[in-house]
């Protein structure tokens, strides 16, 4: 009982970080049609700023979370005006290239600057220690990435179905020549909405990096796994992101407890059994 | 007047191939040379140098499924990986230490390998079917570091015994029967491949590439002919991973990794895809250049291979191949302008 607890703890909360580091590049991939492996270079970018911060200059945790996710856009921005905005519409195959060249960069350039070891984030006081629910104690810092994914997950929903700008993106998804004929100023919309998945992927980086620990080859490591739940969400989809989160955080961590010898077998096994049933994704629509 | 148009017809088809076959041979010439080259200038580097055949190989058949028939895929070292396993499991485990034996045994998982990946990819189109290109080279690796009574797990396969090449060459220390083996491999695939490619069956891969409703319009299942390109991509990649079995009698588990996948990946788009010769251009100057900068400092050569794909693909989107044959073509066109 007791391990079944904890697994559901640890699954549901990693399934969390998976999701606020994902669904920036959930909502990219379904809106600017780019397959962009950097994704997780620049959750790299933000859980190195925020040890920074944090551990070197010894700010407080709020503080560093702030910097990451406002540098990391800054970073970015002229990344998206340079290179992303050359590769929109192009076939696949150039722009697995471009972003894997992008993410190559982003990781050697890091290591350049901040020296090639394990960067820690010292966590704020108040999220140490366990809270204790009633029946069972559990890390503070676990609820934590719980609520996070869940405000994450609130805050966009409300974004993309309540407000004007919401309008103009599902509007921009569906059918982006449509939208601009229509007066949308697409442009505006790709770079508010790469802003966006871009701090939402730094915040991810440092709520996350108990799960997912900073290191040098973070962006390439962890790749696969954010690409993996886009695509067996669904791209574009704030639900099946979710729920392929759960899901494959569900697996992974199961898998991990129970048997952790095999790695990530289980992880990639049910990738394929699911895309083999869904190709387009847990929520992917027919085109 | 139709039997002017036909006559026309078969002679530009004789200057067609006849062409071909002039640059078929220019193409195999151009490998005895390098290899010769390579040969007399790094004659302490052999290892090196039978690597970049092997690798070449990889990249050949990472050619045939992607520059030929359009299919993305990061999940190519999981045939390679395959190849190399079984030859080396062959010696290993069974004592089959004939170095042809344990080729063909290569080429046999390349293509079971083959076929188990093209069945499941081919399920899916796009962002999904490059995804599960990558699941499934992740599940070959942890399949192959889990079954260690196997495969040695992560201390790698050891223990690879080899006879004499035909009962006469000695595989020595230092490389040099590996070397030429894998030479007369590299030309023997080389050839076939320029074959198969202008064969009607090539053709029509590259129509799937084109237009796959198009090819089902005429009459012909994309699918059956995808599968059979991945199968033969497979029995390329097999013979390049027990190649690399055979060379340094050591298999590992990275010859199985995404990371060697996306590396010939990088390799042929910087050559250029949709050409063999693309391709060994493209292995050839990777490798050189890793080689070279790699051992300065790791992550000057990540941020180097960075820029260089991303240089790539905004200034020469065919590649370094592909773009150098355009400005050639080009120039010759605009020679026989001139001078009419």
């Amino acid at each position: 009982m007791q391990t079944v607890f904890s697994i559901a703890v640890d699954a549901l909360a990693y399934g969390m970080v998976l999701f606020v580091i994902s669904i920036g590049l959930s909502v990219t991939m379904g809106l600017m049609r780019v397959v962009n492996l950097a994704h997780g270079g620049f959750a790299m970018i933000g859980g190195y700023i925020a040890s920074y911060v944090a551990r070197d200059l010894g700010l407080g945790y709020a503080l560093a979370v702030v910097a990451a996710v406002v540098f990391t856009i800054l970073i970015a921005i002229p990344i998206e005006r340079l290179l992303y905005r050359r590769i929109y519409g192009q076939p696949e195959l150039t722009q697995v290239l471009m972003t894997i060249g992008i993410t190559f960069c982003i990781i050697g350039i890091t290591n350049f600057i901040m020296g090639p070891t394990l960067k820690t984030i010292p966590l704020a006081p108040a999220l140490q220690g366990s809270a204790d629910i009633g029946f069972r104690t559990i890390p503070i810092h676990r609820l934590f990435a719980i609520l996070c994914g869940l405000a994450v997950a609130l805050g966009l929903w409300y974004a993309i179905e309540k407000t004007n700008f919401g309008i103009r993106l599902r509007a921009s998804v569906d059918n982006a020549a449509m939208a601009a004929a229509l007066g949308v100023r697409t442009e505006i919309v790709y770079a508010v909405s790469f802003a966006v998945a871009v701090g939402l992927a730094a915040f991810g980086g440092v709520v996350g990096s108990e799960f997912l620990p900073v290191e040098p080859y973070y962006a390439l490591r962890y790749m696969v796994t954010f690409l993996v739940v886009v695509s067996v969400g669904g791209a574009g989809s704030i639900p099946g992101a979710l729920a392929a989160c759960l899901l494959l955080g569900a697996v992974d961590t199961t898998g991990r407890y129970l048997m952790p010898e095999f790695g990530e077998f289980f992880f990639y096994l049910a990738v394929i059994a699911i895309i083999c049933i869904f190709p387009r994704g847990l929520a992917g629509r027919a085109k | 007047m139709s039997g002017d148009s036909s006559v026309s017809n078969t002679n530009s088809m004789t200057r067609l191939r006849s062409n071909f076959i002039r640059r078929d041979l220019i193409g195999i010439a151009a490998i005895i040379i390098t290899a010769l080259a390579g040969y007399l200038l790094f004659p302490d580097n052999l290892a090196l140098l039978t690597r970049l055949l092997a690798i070449a190989l990889l990249v050949l058949s990472l050619d045939l499924v992607t520059g030929y028939c359009g299919v993305a895929t990061l999940g190519q070292a999981a045939l390679f990986g395959s190849g190399a396993y079984a030859a080396g499991i062959l010696s290993a485990h069974y004592g089959i230490t004939d170095p042809l034996l344990m080729t063909l045994g290569g080429i046999v998982a390349g293509v079971v390998a083959g076929l188990v990946c093209a069945i499941v990819m081919l399920r899916a189109h796009g962002l999904p079917q490059l995804v599960l290109s990558i699941a499934l080279v992740y599940l070959f690796h942890e399949f192959a570091n889990k079954a260690s009574s196997w495969t040695g797990g992560s201390d790698g396969l050891s223990g690879i015994m080899l006879d004499p090449l035909f009962g006469v060459f000695e595989f020595d220390l230092f490389g040099h029967t590996a070397y030429f083996f894998g030479v007369a491999l590299l030309l023997i695939v080389f050839v076939l491949l320029r074959i198969l490619v202008r064969s009607p069956f090539g053709m029509l891969c590259r129509g799937i590439k084109e237009d796959p409703v198009r090819v089902r319009a005429l009459g012909a299942s994309p699918h059956k002919a995808l599968v059979k390109m991945y199968v033969i991509s497979g029995a390329v990649a097999g013979t390049g991973g027990a190649l690399s079995a055979i060379s340094t009698q050591v298999v590992a588990l990275d010859s199985l990794s995404f990371t060697q996948s996306a590396e010939a990946l990088v390799m042929l788009v910087l050559g250029g895809t949709g050409s063999l010769f693309g391709a060994l251009v493209g292995t050839l100057i990777f490798m050189l250049f890793e080689d070279f900068v790699s051992a300065a400092n790791p992550f000057h050569w990540l941020t180097m291979v960075g820029a260089l794909l991303i240089a790539v693909v905004l200034f020469a989107p065919k590649g370094l191949y592909g773009t150098a044959e355009a400005f050639l073509a080009g120039r010759k066109k605009h020679d026989g302008e001139t001078r009419a």
